[in-house]
């Protein structure tokens, strides 16, 4: 007894001690200290524009405005008008179609479908002043819009359907003294809006940003961390980093976590080997439109119906419109749980001169590349956007409506609520045939959720995944998770050889006691 | 007649081994999928530092089957293979002596000897080896996540699987087998004593285990 006792406390238990050691060696998380520490300075501006004599004045028109902005920063110009941001299109190399000029200028979706021939109002969220159709000139660097993005006094704002150019009456000699770094309305005066409203397009790109809990977004919340969008969309020369997918195609100029977090951020390191097939979303954005509810699906083709003649609207209890004359049908939803993709941070996108095969039910708007064998691939959550749009049964292609116009009778869909006006006046001006015969055709937009990321205590836990059925990446394919992914022959051989052996067991120890029985006997 | 057959290190390897080898089947499976226990992120924490603890129990044993000699015990011999199969097929029914006698430099009848040999030098260093690589296939390094060349974990997994399911049947009919003894429980008794009793030389005066 005394020899076992030496042996394990002289062999076996430093043995054990020195494992379990070796095994959590861990390193402390300093580096979000560091981050923290970091975005914790101010930033203080060199300059107080409202003290520069050029700025003692009233302007009589918004592009006086960029003149003077251009006169002291004079190379800002041709860095903003070499900007998709202006441009909206970028030249792109896409697998299968080879150079493309693509971007919110040409592309369809399945929200407002496009802004050909919506430009007037489309374009309030364009940098510029005046891109009411294609005759915009984008070499005139006084179109710019410098006060949508650099305005810091809050009090600027765009015109409904002024193709980008201010609402008339602002107070713009006290706007122009309070320009600076952009803030988060700034970024937020278009992209929490698109598709229309608040949150509709994105899921995870709101309003609520501007006051949000860190629950909500650890990086943005107001409560502490005061990230701003260009923080990580790091600019230089007025080049962003950042993608949306919608537009973009290239696995190029991303924003991305890894930047300030590192490849490598857990302290537990098989975590960190997660990084290389799973994209720090997945885990750390649970759910997106925690605040405010996105739109999932749009169905155009109940939209022109009428109530005693009249359009109309229909409001669910919290007040999300579910349906209205000009738009169609709509679902939402809140706290929604992501779709999960391969992705390798390329895309194409349904062009619309594409033509649409006869055996396709539906369309993809957008196709986000990647597969689980490809190294750059790794598994993103995604909202997906479900529409039903016009296309050309004859010519079997997506159809541009025009949605808008200032007046009556141009074949405004949103005015005069006449599908067969509004396909021939969209598609006249996008300069492509249109048949006249036309139908709706279900289509799938994948949009990355990206922003609002909670804080680590709410990401998911391993047993989201790693679960037998109902596992978040249920639907993702070509990977082992273990728990989630099995062989079946090797199960069934395993069961197979385990009640074999149990079985032989019974039979064999049955015999013998018989046998020992007789023997008795 | 009783004879003193398992030294104490033997002894102790054998139920810390045959612990570990249930804990690592028990967190193994759930790992698996097969059931909820522990919840997956303790099963796989349990698991790998069940996982160390055997591979440095394998190494000592390897250094005590060296400087013991024991390692001779389980050199394969086909003298008394088929009595040996021949008596838990016919035998052990008609109350037959054992065919193989135990002695301190024999301690295995053939069919143990082979079965022994097979688990020490094929299915315990093909689970050890799929595991480590199921640990490390991909492995953190200089700031970046290196990879041994194994685009997932899809084979290594799988042979993980099927040799866990072998080393369980193993353990289940291994468990049923020492019950074969000189009386039912007389190799359990020995493998916790050390002390074996064995069959007297006259086998017709064996005592009824019933």
């Amino acid at each position: 007894m005394k020899n076992i006792a030496t042996f394990f406390l002289t062999v076996i238990l430093p043995v054990l001690i020195i494992t379990v050691i070796l095994r959590d060696a861990s390193r402390d998380n300093t580096l979000l200290e560091d981050l923290r520490e970091e975005f914790s300075i101010p930033h203080i501006p060199s300059v107080d524009h409202s003290k520069h004599a050029e700025l003692q004045r009233d302007f009589d028109n918004p592009h006086e405005i960029t003149a003077t902005c251009l006169s002291c920063h004079t190379e800002r110009g041709n860095e903003v008008i070499a900007n998709a941001h202006w441009n909206w299109e970028r030249e792109a190399y896409i697998e299968g179609r080879g150079v493309t000029y693509l971007g919110k200028k040409n592309l369809i979706n399945n929200f407002c479908t496009g802004i050909l021939s919506n430009e007037a109002t489309c374009n309030r969220c364009h940098i510029g002043y005046g891109w009411s159709d294609d005759s915009f000139d984008h070499s005139n660097q006084n179109n710019i819009d410098c006060l949508i993005c650099h305005d810091n006094s809050g009090l600027y704002d765009k015109a409904r359907g002024g193709a980008g150019y201010p609402v008339p009456g602002l107070d713009l000699q006290t706007i122009v003294q309070q320009v600076g770094r952009p803030q988060k309305d700034n970024c937020g005066y278009c992209h929490f809006y698109g598709g229309g409203g608040n949150n509709v397009k994105h899921g995870d790109l709101e309003n609520a940003l501007l006051t949000a809990s860190w629950e909500v977004d650890v990086h943005m919340s107001a409560e502490n961390t005061h990230l701003e969008c260009i923080d990580c969309h790091q600019t230089t020369n007025h080049q962003m980093l950042g993608r949306y997918y919608g537009v973009s195609s290239e696995n190029t100029q991303r924003a991305t976590c890894e930047n300030c977090h590192t490849s490598l951020p857990h302290i537990n390191n098989k975590l960190n080997e997660h990084t290389v097939k799973v994209a720090c979303q997945t885990c750390h954005i649970p759910v997106y439109a925690k605040v405010n509810p996105t739109k999932m699906h749009w169905d155009w083709s109940t939209a022109t119906d009428r109530l005693e003649g009249e359009p109309y609207e229909v409001l669910d209890t919290l007040g999300n419109l579910l349906y209205t004359s000009i738009k169609g049908d709509f679902h939402w939803r809140q706290n929604a749980v992501p779709d999960y993709v391969w992705f390798n941070g390329t895309a194409d996108h349904h062009l619309i001169s594409d033509i649409i095969g006869a055996e396709d039910s539906v369309i993809y708007i957008n196709t986000l590349f990647g597969d689980a064998h490809d190294p750059d691939s790794r598994i993103h959550p995604v909202k997906i956007h479900t529409g039903k749009q016009p296309y050309d049964t004859e010519h079997r292609t997506i159809i541009q409506a025009k949605l808008w116009d200032a007046q009556e009778g141009t074949g405004a869909l949103w005015i005069d609520l006449d599908w067969d006006e509004a396909l021939q006046a969209g598609m006249d001006y996008v300069g492509m045939p249109f048949s006249g015969q036309y139908d709706f055709i279900d289509s799938k937009m994948f949009l990355l959720v990206n922003h609002m990321v909670s804080p680590a205590d709410q990401a998911l836990s391993c047993e989201d995944c790693h679960t037998r059925t109902g596992g978040r990446l249920q639907n993702i394919e070509g990977i082992y998770i273990p728990a989630q992914t099995t062989y079946a022959a090797i199960d069934y051989f395993g069961v197979f050889l385990l009640l074999f052996s149990f079985a032989g067991i019974v039979i064999h120890a049955t015999m013998r006691y018989l046998a020992a029985r007789k023997t008795k006997e | 007649m009783k004879i003193y057959l398992y030294s104490r290190y033997e002894r102790f390897w054998h139920w810390t081994q045959a612990f570990l080898i249930l804990f690592l089947a028990l967190t193994g499976f759930e790992i698996h999928g097969s059931y909820r226990f522990f919840g997956f992120e303790n099963a796989v924490y349990l698991h790998n530092n069940a996982a160390w603890v055997l591979i440095v129990l394998i190494i000592f044993t390897i250094f005590w089957h060296f400087t013991t000699g024991e390692w001779r015990q389980y050199l394969p011999t086909t003298k008394n293979l088929k009595a040996q199969i021949d008596y838990y097929v016919t035998g052990i029914f008609r109350n037959a002596p054992h065919p193989t006698k135990k002695s301190l430099i024999s301690k295995l009848n053939p069919m143990q000897r082979l079965v022994y040999l097979g688990l020490k030098i094929l299915f315990i260093p093909v689970m050890v080896l799929s595991g480590l690589l199921y640990m490390f296939y991909r492995y953190p390094i200089h700031g970046r996540i290196e990879s041994l060349g194994f685009d997932d974990l899809t084979t290594i997994a799988y042979i993980h699987t099927l040799g866990a399911y072998i080393l369980l049947a193993f353990v289940l009919v291994h468990v049923y087998l020492i019950t074969t003894g000189h009386t039912l429980t007389s190799n359990l008794k020995a493998m916790i004593t050390g002390w074996e009793e064995l069959d007297e030389e006259e086998p017709e005066q064996t005592k009824n285990d019933e």
